[in-house]
């Protein structure tokens, strides 16, 4: 025995004074590598903390100002003479006004408030003040006042969107640097925004229509929102809900309680595991073929996305419920079964309102990384530009929509800085949604959990 | 009658059949239902489905069958010529069902009375204007023999509605009848309708292998059109990449290949290292307070879109890299490039490596820990000597799952790797991967014929051999593994 171990490394290095106390070199370098290897750990924790952290961090910071907007505001004489030549105050002549005659009253009134509180423009032109207006001032009047003939005639105060480079200035993303090279906006009117701004009459407040305008055109970043893209992903959602969680958990229950040991049932198994990891993408080439080239559905609808990420989300959902059907005791199908329960009833009965809150909780997870897909969507054109809401459900599913990853990426891939501040603004949106589902997940887990 | 209404009336119908055959069994037995074999709701049930099965799958079959007879039918009024002269059988269909559609529309607007429409006659009146006007515009005048052929069209599709409908309403009534007169006390209801229930839950658990079969079949048709019209020696080996709408274009796959390969490799050599050792760390050192907030947050990278990492890697790490890595080693002034894709991918991959190998290692039996350490080895030697190799088989397992996912991730490439098809060692560098030209093949205004759309399908099924191949491999050992212990 002695023998055996004579020749090993761990023979005590002296033959007197050795003891636990005091480390001999070999100790020494064997702790030390414990605390390299421990400290390694430490390290791979705080990098992927730290990534995570900075990520949001950026995104934040780019993206809550998309929820505040600049806006101008000031009185506006309605003049009759441009905006309704006739004077009978009927809309459908009214419609023949295009904005361009609403620009001009806009411009005119913006022009004369100026003088009137005694701003001096400088040499700023007339065209570079009224540029200070967003381009979607007067399409938004113009809806306001054909809602209401009956205020031509009259003054109102009217609050405008500042243009996408005033709302930049304001939010420190324009400088007057910046503006040295840019053709969209001079240095002279961003001093001239500074005074309208300690003037009181151009001010950041908070942006509703971010959350409720849709998309608008590379030009006017400032009136661009996520309406369609919020419709269009709750309805995805919706779709989703009804067509997955029936059939999933009618699969389930079929590969856990009845499906017999052979070789259809094992391919189902595969099938199952090998769906959950194939691309995205993938599922986007298939909806392109089968759902819009095949079975002709129109693209970009909501139905067609909602079918892909059906299908994507399908083996999510098996893959949760047979967990939480397999986690029912056998003892209580073994009772239901003893008084005379049929197989079926023991199944629906039991096993199915037991399991029921696992399945709830794998349910809203599959749904959450559903709502954030993107790439399958591309292929099936709902990048496309929407700028009209999708009418009422059933007809609407059927509408050109997009979907909240879908904006992100569509704004991302503009030209336009502000643009990025939208992307972020989105993103926090969908984060949002994210986390509400998140949590209602662990608050369902945490009320139901059972532990047999 | 519409699709949906008669939807609805079917549903109506078997809730009827359902009131009624429920209590035609309780009168057979004088209202005791413990006379009956089944319980009382199980004859309602059965009449309900005898009333309701029959006639959505009739209704589903004549979906399907009548546009293909209608067709078939139409197709003898396009004159051979009309044929001949290269407009082909699909393009002469898509304009009769254009004609027909606008016809439809402008009789129910009240622009034409029905019998206008049937009559109506390219000699007499101009049809496209008469189209336009109800906002239903065509690209060219109206030929007659197409308007015959549209107006046939509208007449069968008329006769199929009706036809229709007097079907699927004698299979629901059949169906009813047959419930209504089977009814007796000894009639297993329950044992029928169970056997209903067992079908559609083996039909739902189809659905899986249904998807494979779409997934499969839609990409090699196309694929093997594809290869009809570029040849396949040229997509697998040459080396460049140059589509080109008007012809004449180079698809081949391998600098797409090596661009998918190298931002795969760096996004493992960033998420392998750092997703180990997490995991190490929360299975072997870490404090079960620790492990209870640490590990969820790792987890909610998992839970971030990929495209919230896209957006990232635009804004945040490309510019990063270009401005201290790239500029100053004079390697490039590209925002997007492999680096910048490759290190957003690995992190999205750090939950994924951890948690995968957090679950095995925890599975390792705990009295081989207690072995090694009864034998005077350090913690950090247990794991590297004992632990680690015990657990390898299920980490390569994870490693290679994750190696699947780098390879087929979409988003963060798009908006982090660039475009451009390359092949070069230098990875600030953009390039692209073959999920990125799948995006930029199928977006926009595609053309079915040409194969530059194609070869998205050529990608597409390259992409799902390889993932699935990858995955076959990790399944196989992971499961290898498990019965090790179990």
């Amino acid at each position: 025995m002695t023998d055996a171990t004579a020749g090993g490394v761990a023979r005590p290095a002296a033959k007197h004074g050795s003891s636990l106390l005091t480390q001999t070199a070999l100790m020494r370098k064997r702790n030390a590598a414990e605390a390299r290897f421990k400290a390694y750990g430490i390290a791979a924790i705080a990098i992927s903390l730290a990534t995570l952290g900075i990520m949001l961090w950026t995104i934040l910071s780019d993206g809550v100002s998309s929820f505040f907007q600049a806006k101008l505001s000031f009185p506006t004489e309605l003049s009759a003479d441009v905006l309704d030549p006739k004077g009978n105050r009927s809309r459908e002549e009214m419609t023949k006004v295009t904005t361009l005659g609403y620009t001009k009253v806009l411009t005119a009134a913006f022009v004369a408030e100026l003088a009137k509180r005694g701003i001096d423009v400088e040499s700023v032109s007339d065209k570079d003040v009224a540029a200070l207006i967003s381009k979607d001032a007067a399409g938004a009047l113009r809806a306001q006042i054909l809602a209401d003939p009956q205020l031509v005639g009259t003054t109102i105060d009217t609050t405008v969107l500042a243009a996408g480079r005033i709302d930049g200035f304001l939010k420190g993303r324009v400088t007057l640097e910046t503006a040295e090279r840019d053709s969209n906006i001079t240095p002279e009117q961003l001093q001239l925004a500074q005074k309208l701004k300690d003037s009181g009459m151009l001010a950041s407040s908070f942006n509703w229509d971010f959350l409720t305008n849709p998309d608008a055109s590379d030009q006017r970043p400032e009136a661009a929102g996520l309406g369609v893209a919020i419709i269009g992903s709750a309805y995805m959602m919706l779709i989703v809900l009804i067509t997955c969680v029936p059939v999933g958990v009618a699969a389930s229950i079929y590969l856990e309680e009845f499906a017999p040991k052979n070789i259809w049932t094992d391919m189902i198994e595969v099938n199952i595991s090998n769906l959950a990891a194939v691309p995205s993408i993938v599922f986007g080439i298939l909806g392109l073929a089968l759902f819009i080239n095949f079975a002709g559905f129109p693209q970009s609808s909501s139905l067609v996305g909602a079918l892909v990420l059906s299908l994507m989300t399908l083996p999510t959902i098996i893959i949760a419920t047979r967990a939480s059907i397999r986690a029912v005791p056998p003892s209580i199908r073994d009772a239901a079964l003893g008084v005379g329960a049929s197989k079926m009833q023991t199944v629906f009965h039991h096993v199915l309102p037991l399991a029921m809150p696992g399945i709830l909780t794998g349910t809203i997870l599959g749904l959450a990384s559903a709502l954030g897909e993107t790439a399958p969507l591309l292929l099936i054109g709902m990048v496309a530009f929407v700028d009209n809401y999708p009418s009422a459900p059933a007809e609407g599913f059927l509408d050109p929509a997009t979907a909240l990853p879908v904006q992100v990426y569509g704004w991302a891939q503009r030209a336009d800085p502000a643009f990025i501040e939208r992307s972020s603004g989105a993103i926090i949106v969908l984060l949002l949604f994210l986390v509400v589902m998140n949590v209602a997940a662990i608050m369902l887990r945490r009320r139901f959990e059972r532990r047999w | 009658m519409s699709v949906l209404l008669l939807l609805v009336s079917i549903v109506v119908l078997s809730a009827a059949a359902f009131v009624i055959c429920k209590g035609r069994a309780l009168a057979s037995v004088q209202g005791n239902p413990r006379d009956l074999h089944s319980l009382p709701n199980y004859y309602g049930w059965h009449g309900a489905i005898m009333v309701a099965l029959p006639a959505f799958i009739g209704l589903l079959l004549w979906l399907i069958v009548q546009p293909m007879v209608v067709e078939m039918q139409i197709s003898q009024y396009f004159p051979a010529e009309a044929l001949a002269e290269g407009s082909s059988q699909e393009l002469l269909m898509e304009d009769v069902r254009r004609v027909a559609g606008g016809l439809d529309v402008a009789v129910a607007t009240g622009a034409l009375s029905g019998k206008e429409a049937t009559d109506l006659s390219t000699v007499s009146s101009d049809v496209r204007a008469i189209l336009a006007d109800v906002g239903v515009p065509l690209g060219a005048d109206v030929s007659p023999e197409v308007l015959t052929a549209a107006q046939a069209y509208r007449g069968l599709t008329a006769t199929g509605g009706t036809l229709r409908m007097v079907l699927i309403f004698a299979l629901a009534l059949v169906g009813f009848a047959l419930a209504v007169k089977s009814i007796t006390k000894e009639f297993r209801a329950r044992n029928r309708v169970e056997t209903v229930v067992q079908g559609l839950l083996i039909a739902a658990s189809s659905i899986a292998i249904l998807t494979t079969v779409g997934i499969v079949y839609s990409m090699l048709s196309e694929t093997i059109d594809f290869f009809s019209k570029y040849p396949i020696q040229d997509f697998f080996f040459s080396l460049t990449w140059s589509p080109n709408f008007r012809g004449g274009s180079d698809l081949g796959i391998i600098p797409l290949v090596w661009g998918t390969m190298y931002i795969s490799l760096i996004s493992m050599i960033v998420s392998v290292p750092v997703g180990l050792f997490a995991a190490i760390y929360l299975a072997e050192y870490a404090t079960k307070r620790t492990r209870s907030i640490v590990k969820p947050l790792i987890e909610v990278i998992a839970g971030i879109p990929t495209v919230v990492f896209g957006l990232f890697a635009l804004v945040t790490v490309g510019p990063m890299l270009r401005d201290y890595f790239a500029a100053p080693l004079g390697l490039g002034d590209s925002g997007s490039s492999v680096m910048t894709a490759g290190l957003v991918i690995g992190i999205m991959n750090i939950p994924f490596i951890s948690s995968l190998s957090d679950d095995i290692i925890n599975a390792v039996p705990q009295s081989m820990r207690d072995g090694s350490l009864g034998i005077g080895a350090t913690k950090s030697e247990t794991i590297r000597e004992v632990v680690l190799p015990a657990a390898l088989p299920g980490i390569v397992g994870a490693v290679l799952m994750a190696a699947s996912r780098a390879i087929g991730e979409t988003m963060i490439v798009v908006m982090g790797a660039g475009a451009a098809a390359k092949l070069s060692l230098n990875p600030f560098e953009a390039m692209t991967t073959m999920t990125v030209k799948i995006v930029g093949q199928l977006t926009g205004d595609t053309d079915f014929a040409a194969p530059e759309t194609l070869v998205a399908f050529a990608l597409g099924m390259t992409l799902f051999v390889i993932t699935l191949g990858l995955n076959i491999v990790a399944l196989m050992i992971v499961r290898k593994y498990r019965e090790q212990y179990e």
